[in-house]
């Protein structure tokens, strides 16, 4: 079964209608370690800022622990959307720096678009230009213009690591990350229409 | 391969019902909501707003029932205002499917509500819903209470203090304009979108496409809002992102590709 993971930082229900929409059959929202531990797929939605997101990951008793074993251990598949993706960092430079999950080399920090007339939040349809991946080669076929909303970005040590590119003025960021069994999103598929519910469609069906 | 200019038709709805008035009086019906969503959602519509304009007044909550029934069909980013007066109230919006919170009386009866909500929930979901209307030259002061009443505070010291309070967006309307037709307050939106760091609409007398050429190119605007060339079908989305293609914006194609 498909789990959305509840831990009071995602836009829960827009994500458990495009994913629904994108084909799956069931969607169960929890944050309950048991549950995650006999998920076949699990995605973890985030809104907001690093630390309170990293901050309400960690105070569910369990949560953390589940999702190393099922995902890194397991291989479970894993989808991170906007701060959901950014969690995957080793670190997040926000107000503050805090620990990521470290699933995926990286830090964030704030977006530079190099330009006054370049407004922060990097708000609305941007191109995310795909690198070499299987779900995004069935899914687009190319790039696409999708729905990001955020101020601070996913800066891979690794460029192996990124599936799919975004450029805001002078500033090039990961919309995309993969590695093995784990990829994240920095855009929202959940609002980016019909390339948004096709990325889905495939992620669900890989 | 950049940041698109975003075409937002906004809904203002009362008991329900989209309504369009002219400054901010004299509602017409222009139709359910949750079916005007819907089209604009198959139109590719950039993002939709929802403005309960009746809700600081008469003191009802917002359009809870509205947003949900919406969220379970589109599958365009929602922003959603009026009658917004705690961080509870942008928790529950977010939770039926809202993606962006809009605050007007509130913001400016209380500007720390916008600090509280930028913290709770992130910047980026907090939207400040300007209401101006020109005082004198290069000044405009704040409205509330969808216009009826005047704050003496002026519209653009306004503008940079709420984003400094953690504002992530500003959403623009000229009262002076508002229905009429007329074209956006071009002096208005680029004195607030020169004087901040976050994205600006413009809003409020939208009457062609030309008007939101203007607002782009001489608002300096980062997205254009209009309701009644919208809702009355004078021009559909296509023609507003061709217009906008021709003098030069970055609009985005909805469908491109191989996408099936």
């Amino acid at each position: 079964m498909l789990t959305l993971i509840d831990y009071g930082s995602g836009n829960l229900r827009s994500a458990e209608k495009a994913l629904v929409a994108a084909g799956a059959r069931e969607v169960c929202v929890t944050a309950d370690p048991d549950r995650i531990a006999k998920a076949d797929q699990i995605v973890l939605p985030g809104v907001g800022a690093f630390a309170d997101c990293a901050t309400n990951l960690a105070a569910v008793d369990g949560l953390r622990e589940a999702l190393e074993t099922r995902v890194r251990g397991e291989g479970t598949a894993f989808l991170g959307i906007c701060v959901g993706m950014q969690l995957l960092a080793d670190v997040g430079i926000e107000f503050g720096s805090t620990p990521g999950l470290g699933w995926i080399g990286g830090q964030t920090s704030v977006i530079q678009p190099g330009s006054a007339e370049l407004k922060v939040p990097h708000m609305g349809w941007n191109t995310a230009e795909p690198t070499k991946n299987a779900v995004f080669d069935a899914a687009w076929g190319g790039a696409q213009d999708v729905y990001f909303v955020h101020s601070f970005a996913f800066r891979a040590a690794y460029d192996d690591d990124v599936a799919a590119w975004c450029t805001y003025g002078a500033d090039r960021f990961a919309a995309a990350v993969v590695k093995d069994n784990i990829m994240g999103v920095q855009f929202h598929p959940e609002k980016s229409q019909r390339a948004g519910l096709a990325l889905l469609e495939e992620w669900l069906k890989q | 391969m950049t940041l698109k200019v975003r075409i937002i038709p906004c809904l203002d709805v009362k008991d329900g019902r989209v309504v369009k008035g002219v400054q901010f009086e004299g509602l017409r019906d222009a139709g359910d909501p949750v079916e005007q969503a819907q089209f604009y959602d198959g139109e590719g519509a950039d993002e939709i707003c929802f403005l309960d304009i009746s809700a600081s007044h008469e003191g009802r909550g917002t359009l809870l029932d509205v947003v949900r029934r919406t969220a379970e069909v589109c599958f365009t980013p929602l922003t959603v205002g009026g009658g917004v007066r705690t961080t509870d109230d942008f928790r529950a919006l977010l939770l039926a499917g809202a993606d962006k919170v809009a605050i007007n009386t509130s913001a400016v009866k209380d500007p720390s509500l916008v600090t509280a909500a930028a913290r709770r929930f992130g910047a980026q979901c907090v939207v400040v819903a300007i209401d101006a209307k020109q005082v004198g030259p290069e000044q405009w002061e704040i409205f509330t209470h969808g216009g009826r009443n005047p704050t003496g505070i002026d519209a653009v010291a306004f503008a940079r203090d709420v984003v400094a309070r953690g504002a992530g967006e500003l959403l623009v309307t000229s009262m002076d304009k508002d229905g009429t037709k007329s074209g956006y307050d071009l002096a208005l939106t680029r004195a607030i979108a020169d004087s901040v760091s976050v994205p600006v609409i413009a809003s409020g007398g939208v009457g062609n496409l030309d008007d939101l050429v203007a607002g782009v190119t001489q608002g300096h605007a980062n997205a254009v809002l209009a309701a009644s060339i919208f809702h009355f079908r004078t021009h559909t989305l296509a023609e507003a992102r061709a217009a906008l293609a021709a003098a030069g914006a970055k609009v985005r194609q909805p469908i491109q590709g191989n996408l099936r």
